[in-house]
């Protein structure tokens, strides 16, 4: 336990279900995030790779409380901000009682107030397009969590410091009293991302940031992202579907396929060697810059299609699309094991 | 292929290639820092508002209508006061009743009134649209029913934007149960059959309310319950109308990212929320404005409006319906100036519509 004392954020078993209506008054629970757990260093940055619709993005607001989770456990620089109470035993199974619901330790309920936290952890979104309100300058954009948090005692000192941001993530002073009309993609992505830096956040969870932006604009907010790591120490939990993107700035890598975490690794060590095999047929999917290497590169081309989250398949769910795919697979989810220098794999066959 | 004497490839005499010969290597040297700045010219920053305004400047029929709006407002805020007359006065000459008074032709002088004139000298002010049966100035009557008419229609559009706002954001904001009990409320009020509450609570109101004493006092009961029937019943539409508009602006990561900072749901409201559905509200309360004033012309036509002697549109149309035939100008001038307001808003409304509308956007 001595090595958890060094982490920021550390989360347990978490889960997201989202009631779906599927008929006369019966809901299906939506499994968005199913039992993922994972831990960030201060100024490390975590990166979450999957396809469209594996969950990443409800992990990341989730984490925030966007959204009230359904069950699991969240940590924050040695506060719980939420815990849903239930018990697991040593191999981290939930304790089952006698009639097969998961026992809930009471006295361990917390539903923290955010609020202190909402300065401590902050979030850039996907869309630069509608993350700011077309009705505000960028001046007061920028200014709105110095506001509501009662930051800047006069509007002089919200002025410099607005400015100051402004100047952080590389915009002109002159901005300040624009819309976000006036902009471009990855100008309004810096508006955003200085939004989330004025309240001096330790965390900050980066939701697809630059997918929407030109591969010379990605570029650049990238290595902005980089050096504001560098400078002021913040942790990223950086989600994305770019691989290559996600390697580039990540320490560690999570890859996720349907609300389930499959392998958490180094990102040197995930790229070089992959072990689950959904992991591999990403990184096959990769494409190589050299046309001599690309020529003699095996992809790894997965059939069938992602299943409904609806109608989850049994035990794993990458098991229908899986070339390894057992008996044993239909069973059970493989837990998530340590084969090794924190190389964690979910796979019964790898 | 032939050269010339630099060893370069001769340009071929349709070639439409750039002749290199004619530039010197410094045309071809990168821009100083000064050169640079000149090249960033920012333009004027425009507003949601400025560009709106502008947009509904270009449209000829909604600068006209605000113009007749305009217009009409002034006359019936200055006319008044230099007019000799007053609506409720029954015009005498030289201090005596005059019989030949009554109905008069526009701009026409009754037999004592020419009289009059010609033994003192004095120059009368005219009947610039005659007079009505009780022989008291009609253009009077008609100014005073139209500060009445628009009167009603601007509170009556201000008391349903502000309930119908708090309600339909309130809404939709929380969504859930508090959303489903709240707009099953209005599909009840928007079920009743208007007129009949309309018609039903002025009688009722007009027995039970107390105005003596109260500055509500000079607009009479009816006027009074008419503003109370407006606010107890219009707004629905409004109501709908905002919650739908919340709904989908909801949606927005901009709202989401306003939760995320920690901003309360009041401020996020008020901040972001309402402003992004401003322009649906601007234009459907321009456009309630008249739906009120029409309102208010046929319950005074029906009799039910403000009391007399207090004119309105509505009540002097009415009081013109007896004498149809023979004086036809007392029907005419109201119905007019009915028409003028109601077009106008409706004009106007449409124009803030395309103007302010993105969706609608040329």
């Amino acid at each position: 336990m001595a090595e958890n004392e060094k982490h920021l954020l550390e989360v347990s078993h978490l889960k997201q279900y989202f009631p779906i209506r599927t008929g006369m008054g019966k809901t299906t629970p939506l499994k968005a995030v199913d039992d993922i757990s994972f831990a960030i260093k201060p100024g490390e940055t975590l990166g979450l790779v999957g396809e469209s619709g594996c969950g990443k993005t409800t992990v990341g607001r989730t984490l925030l409380q966007l959204y009230k989770p359904t069950a699991g456990r969240i940590v924050f620089d040695g506060n719980v901000l939420f815990d849903s109470g239930e018990v697991y035993d040593e191999n981290d199974e939930p304790v089952l009682d006698s009639r097969g619901n998961p026992t809930i330790d009471r006295s361990r309920v917390v539903h923290a107030d955010m609020m202190p936290f909402r300065k401590q952890m902050q979030m850039v979104f996907q869309d630069p397009y509608s993350s700011l309100n077309p009705r505000m300058t960028v001046e007061e954009i920028i200014a709105e969590p110095l506001d509501v948090h009662k930051l800047c005692h006069n509007s002089k000192e919200r002025h410099e410091r607005v400015l100051e941001l402004m100047e952080l993530v590389g915009l002109n002073a002159e901005h300040a009293s624009r819309y976000p009309h006036e902009f471009s993609g990855g100008q309004r992505q810096r508006i955003g991302i200085a939004r989330a830096l004025a309240v001096n956040p330790k965390f900050i969870v980066c939701d697809e940031p630059v997918s929407a932006l030109d591969v010379s604009i990605q570029a650049q907010v990238i290595n902005m992202f980089e050096d504001l790591q560098k400078k002021l120490g913040v942790a990223y939990l950086f989600i994305a579907h770019d691989l290559l993107v996600v390697h580039h700035i990540s320490d560690r890598i999570g890859v996720m396929y349907l609300g389930r975490m499959m392998e958490l690794a180094d990102a040197d060590e995930l790229n070089a060697n992959p072990i689950h095999p959904y992991t591999e047929s990403l990184l096959s999917a990769v494409p190589i810059p050299d046309p001599e290497t690309a020529r003699h590169s095996k992809r790894i081309v997965l059939e069938g299609d992602v299943p409904s989250p609806l109608r989850m398949p049994t035990g794993c769910p990458f098991r229908t699309r899986c070339r390894y795919a057992t008996e044993r697979c239909s069973i059970a989810h493989p837990p998530l094991t340590d084969r090794g220098d924190g190389h964690y794999v979910a796979c019964w066959n790898k | 292929m032939e050269r010339d004497a630099k060893g370069m490839p001769q340009r071929g005499l349709f070639s439409a290639q750039v002749d290199l010969s004619k530039f010197s290597f410094e045309d071809f040297s990168p821009a100083s820092a000064e050169e640079k700045k000149q090249q960033e010219v920012l333009g004027e920053s425009s507003t949601f508002l400025k560009d709106g305004m502008r947009r509904l400047m270009k449209n000829p029929l909604a600068v006209a209508s605000m113009i007749t709006l305009i217009a009409i407002v002034l006359i019936i805020l200055i006319a008044p006061m230099l007019i000799p007359y007053d609506y409720s006065e029954i015009i005498k000459v030289g201090g005596k009743r005059d019989k030949g008074m009554s109905n008069l032709a526009p701009m026409a002088y009754s037999q004592a009134e020419t009289a009059y004139m010609e033994k003192t000298g004095e120059k009368l002010f005219p009947h610039i649209m005659g007079t009505d049966k009780l022989g008291r100035d009609y253009f009077v009557r008609v100014l005073y029913g139209t500060r009445v008419s628009l009167a009603v229609g601007c509170v009556a559009a201000i008391m349903v934007l502000i309930i119908g706002c708090i309600y339909g954001s309130i809404a939709g904001y929380f969504g859930g149960i508090v959303d489903l009990v709240m707009m099953r409320i209005v599909d009840v009020i928007y079920s009743l059959p208007d007129m009949l509450i309309i018609i039903l609570l002025s009688v009722v109101l007009k027995q039970s309310l107390n105005l003596d004493g109260t500055p509500l006092a000079a607009l009479g009961p009816n006027m009074v319950s008419m503003f109370i029937v407006f606010a107890l019943l219009y707004w629905v539409g409004m109501a709908r109308l905002v919650r739908g508009q919340i709904l989908t602006v909801k949606q927005n990561e901009y709202v989401l990212a306003a939760q995320c900072i920690g901003t309360k749901p009041g401020r996020i409201l008020r901040k972001h929320i309402l402003p992004n559905c401003l322009s649906v509200i601007i234009i459907s309360t321009a456009l309630q404005v008249p739906s009120a004033i029409f309102t208010e012309s046929y319950l005074s036509f029906l009799g039910m409006g403000v009391s007399a002697p207090m004119p309105s549109l509505g009540s002097l149309a009415n009081a013109a319906r007896e004498g149809l035939s023979s004086y036809p100008h007392l029907f005419i001038f109201p119905a007019i100036v009915i028409c003028l307001i109601v077009l106008s808003f409706n004009l106007l409304g449409d124009g803030l519509r395309d103007a302010f509308d993105p969706k609608l956007q040329r």
